[in-house]
């Protein structure tokens, strides 16, 4: 009977390594996919009773764990959470993470594969786990000034700020308005955390929502600055070209007449690009889109980063030139060709505009954050972020014009607002229609250089108690760009 | 007989195997070590200190296991002396973990039942159960005498949980009995109940079972009429499933008979038609039967619905573990429902990481080695079954057990041997223990030598 028990023992054999192969299947191959599983409550319980990495802000923390006697060891505090939120995002052991807490997850809580030295030496020393920091591009006075900027417009207002360098594409100010209080999240206390959840959620204001990089809108004549930089590119016009103005622009067998903003001229029939562009002439703008073409005018905009989710760090949603696959008629494309119709925008694509125009033309990618250390502060590889340029966008001529043309906008035209003595300030105003029964959205949208410092900003203020006619872009979101640009080159 | 071939049987039976019971009283001291130190490591893992009465616990566990080598040493001198320490050490990380569930799970709610001191009242009585066996069976095939007796035993233990007043459902399978304050699951004991059947069963039958039969596919297939013990092992087997609504017993019991009646013919026919037969009956419980159909379906996608919850708790805590493990207490294995109990080897491999559960995993290997290392060297028929039968069957039962937690195959309830919390289970895997043991005593023990009955008073003459 021997030999049929070697044949089970070979069979057992064959049972157990099956076995063996599968838990190292589950343990090592799947793991990382498992712990990233929702649901999983093991690896937020860990999170919790683990020292949870800080999020920096100018050596300042501005996210940090402290020890606390509530049923995790620590607790998460946030430093002027109001302020911050909107780049922090929340950590809460009922809704999970968002924003910086979740895009760099795995070097606060420690878990990061670059982290596993630290780890296993704190296995040996029998230490708990310790999380890394992270510290943000973020200008902190840049920052104060967006969020002041908003706050001035009154509490009903809402509005976005995003500032960039833009020779990296480091962010230097993200603020939305309203904003809300990731404390309220973090809290042990689970009841009061649900509590806080529902009342953000049912706020139709939306104060969770980063109005910089999550809600795109129609960008208006913010946008004429893409349709500028097409008209130099690709109809290689020059700012002293003439283009066709007037009172308005008609359209064969359609009654619908593109005008301009309070009905004027523009000041005659045909004027140089560059006043079309000071005055924000709607005739010229869309004579130039119907000039360009469809095809052109959207090629243009996808250089600049429409259709792309710009800037894995920070979790953007895509701009749009216009809905996939849509053929525009004539009307729709001059509309489109002044940042109306289906154009749609976050404000953080038309701070890159602005950027990529006063870097030259060259887009660089956004990025929030500037340095991981471990939790013995040593950098961790990687970091600090090396800028990654997109493309170029337009070349360094025909940008060299666009700014000159923003910088007379700014000197004599529509954006007057944004001057500052001693630096050289270019830019673009928007106002642009949603719905009737609702007041247009005001943009702002414009760069600053003084010696080797630059920045690039743009603005937009949803709604406001001020009346419709005094929402032009220049006069309530103007001052608030001057003021972020102001903080970063002072 | 040459003279050659006498001369082999000479050397052959003055050769002694070595004893080893020092080495087993080394490894069993060490398996003791690493019970008390994990049970330390527990109090250190979630209050910050040692228990207060480690010393008094690792010292009443010490005692446990030298007086149980002692007695091995005594009643079963030639015994293996690896199988002991196996065992001591799983029954001591049971122990441990069990401890720290309890702890685990009265922080998540104070009114849960604690179980640590239930299992070292089971695990005592299970070491009380070894000695006896061991002591009053001085020779397993006495065991063969018996051989029907154990069949109806194991089918009255089989039948007890359908009777109204004694069996009890608890989720969905009917294979409990109540017995005053306890509950037990007598398909433990009818699994030894009826390996011993089986192997005294088919000592006897084995040449009548082995007659050639017909050829079909290159292989042998039984004749028509020996197909009748095979079906009716496949009956009671379905009877189970369909009964008691037990997949896993099910499953266990069929292939204990199969692998034994396969190792008594050695007709590998045998192993075709278990197999088909198998196959048969999983598809029919997963047409018939809704719990059936409800852990293959949480097998197969345990993330979506509320069916897979405890499968996929479980992954999240292997996961959770990786490759090194939390440490005692300091994972939350009590997230997962029946922690202490199917799914310790989940909590286990949590808190112990990959690494832990490996070395987990070859203890059970060894185990196995060892159970079929003696049915390999045993000089008698039933021996060499019975040995065999418990070895696979353990083999089986792991396998069944842990690839369900590990969802390499459906999950079915069966208990994870020495770990699991559960009195049944610890006492007669404490037993299978005690049986494999006498065996191989019986096996390596030094056959009577010839010399002595030459030169003794009653000399062996040839009749005319």
């Amino acid at each position: 009977m021997n030999k049929p028990i070697r044949v089970m023992a070979v069979f057992c054999l064959v049972l157990f390594a099956a076995l063996l192969v599968n838990v190292n299947v589950v343990q090592f191959v799947q793991a990382e996919d498992l712990n990233a599983r929702e649901g999983n409550r093991r690896v937020l319980d860990a999170e919790f009773s683990r020292h949870r990495g800080p999020i920096l802000v100018d050596g300042e923390a501005i996210a940090e764990s402290v020890e606390s006697d509530g049923r995790f060891e620590y607790q998460r505090r946030y430093i002027d959470p109001e302020l911050y939120a909107p780049l922090t995002g929340f950590f809460s052991y009922t809704y999970g993470r968002s924003g910086i807490e979740r895009t760099e997850n795995s070097i606060l809580s420690g878990s990061d594969d670059s982290l596993f030295v630290d780890r296993l030496g704190d296995l040996l020393g029998n230490q708990q786990p310790q999380g890394g920091s992270v510290e943000l591009t973020i200008d902190a006075a840049a920052q104060k000034a967006a969020a002041a900027g908003l706050a001035d417009l009154g509490r009903g207002a809402k509005g976005a700020v995003v500032a960039l360098d833009p020779s990296t594409g480091a962010v230097l100010a993200m603020a939305s308005q309203p904003s809300y209080d990731p404390n309220l999240l973090a809290s042990s206390d689970l009841a009061s955390v649900q509590a806080s959840m529902e009342e953000l959620m049912a706020d139709e204001d939306q104060p969770m929502l980063n109005r910089g990089t999550r809600q795109i809108l129609p960008p208006g004549s913010t946008f004429k600055l893409v349709t500028a930089a097409a008209a130099l590119e690709q109809l290689n016009l020059e700012p002293r070209s003439k283009v066709k103005a007037g009172r308005s622009l008609s359209f064969p067998g359609q009654t619908y007449e593109l005008v301009n903003e309070g009905g004027s001229t523009c000041g005659g029939s045909t004027i140089t690009l560059e006043k079309a562009l000071n005055v924000s002439c709607n005739v010229s703008f869309g004579w130039l889109a119907d000039k360009l073409g469809q095809d052109r005018l959207a090629e243009q905009a996808a250089k600049f980063g429409f259709g792309t989710e710009l800037g894995d760090q920070v979790s953007a949603v895509q701009s749009r030139f216009t809905t996939e696959g849509t053929e525009l008629e004539q009307s729709q494309l001059a509309q489109s060709g002044i940042g109306q119709f289906e154009v749609a925008a976050t404000p953080l694509q038309m701070a890159t505009v602005a950027a990529a125009i006063a870097n030259d033309g060259e887009v660089m990618e956004p990025y929030v954050v500037k340095t991981r250390r471990a939790p013995n502060l040593s950098v961790l590889p990687g970091s600090p972020t090396e800028p990654e340029s997109l493309g170029r966008a337009m070349s360094q001529g025909n940008a060299a014009k666009l700014r000159t043309m923003m910088e007379s906008t700014v000197q004599e035209g529509t954006a007057t607002s944004a001057r500052i003595s001693g630096a050289t300030v270019g830019g673009k105003t928007g106002t642009a229609q949603s719905t009737k029964d609702r007041p247009p959205y005001a943009w702002f949208v414009s760069y600053a250089t003084k010696g080797d410092r630059q920045v690039a900003v743009a603005v937009v203020v949803e709604s406001s108690r001020t009346s419709r006619s005094e929402i032009a872009g220049g006069r309530l979101a103007g001052p608030i760009a001057r003021s972020v640009m102001d903080a970063v080159i002072k | 007989m040459s003279v050659r071939d006498t001369a082999r049987n000479q050397r052959d039976a003055s050769w002694v195997p070595r004893k080893r019971r020092g080495a087993e009283l080394v490894l069993t001291m060490m398996a003791v070590v690493i019970g008390v130190a994990a049970y330390a490591a527990v109090g250190l893992g979630t209050e910050g200190t040692i228990p207060a009465d480690t010393f008094k616990l690792g010292g009443f566990l010490a005692v446990v296991a030298v007086a149980t080598t002692l007695l091995v040493r005594r009643v079963a001198p030639y015994a293996d002396p690896v199988l002991l320490p196996l065992v001591i050490a799983l029954n001591g990380l049971g122990l441990a973990m069990i401890y720290r569930l309890d702890v685990g799970r009265q922080a998540l709610d104070p009114d849960r039942a604690a179980f640590a001191n239930g299992q070292l009242v089971w695990t005592t009585l299970g070491v009380v159960a070894f000695a006896v066996t061991l002591t009053l069976l001085r020779d397993h095939r006495r065991l063969q005498a018996f051989t029907y007796s154990f069949g109806l035993a194991a089918i009255v233990l089989l039948v007890l949980p359908l009777l109204p007043v004694v069996g009890r459902e608890i989720n969905g399978a009917r294979i409990w009995i109540n017995l005053g304050p306890f509950s037990f699951q007598p398909g433990e004991a009818a699994k030894v109940c009826l390996a011993i059947f089986f192997a005294g069963y088919l000592v006897v039958k084995r040449d009548a079972l082995a007659l050639a039969g017909r050829r079909f596919l290159g292989i042998d297939l039984p004749r028509g009429r020996d197909l009748g013990p095979i079906l009716v092992a496949w009956l009671i087997s379905i009877g189970v499933l369909v009964l008691q609504k037990d997949l896993g017993s099910s499953v266990l019991f069929f292939g204990l008979f199969v692998v034994m009646l396969y190792i008594a013919t050695e007709r590998p026919g045998w192993l075709v038609v278990g197999a088909l037969l198998v196959t048969a009956g999983v598809t029919l419980g997963y047409w018939q039967f809704g719990h059936v159909r409800t852990r293959f379906d949480a097998w197969l996608d345990p993330f979506t619905g509320d069916a897979g919850y405890q499968v996929k708790t479980g992954l999240f805590g292997l996961a959770h573990g990786g490759i090194l493990g939390t440490g005692w207490g300091q994972g939350s294995p009590q997230t997962t429902p029946y922690s202490f109990s199917d799914y310790i080897i989940a909590s286990l491999g949590e808190e112990l990481g990959l690494t832990g559960l490996m070395a987990i995993l070859l203890i059970y290997g060894l185990i196995v080695e060892r159970g079929l290392r003696i049915a390999l060297t045993c000089r008698d028929g039933f021996g060499k079954l019975l040995a065999a039968g418990l070895a696979v069957s353990f083999a089986l039962q792991v396998f069944v057990v842990v690839g369900g937690v590990t969802r390499l195959i459906p999950l079915t309830g069966l208990t994870t041997p020495f770990l699991a919390q559960g009195g049944s289970s610890i006492v007669l895997n404490w037993l299978i223990i005690a049986l494999l043991l006498r065996i191989s005593d019986q096996t390596r023990r030094p056959a009577p030598s010839p010399a002595s009955l030459a030169s003794s008073d009653t000399q062996v003459v040839r009749l005319p």
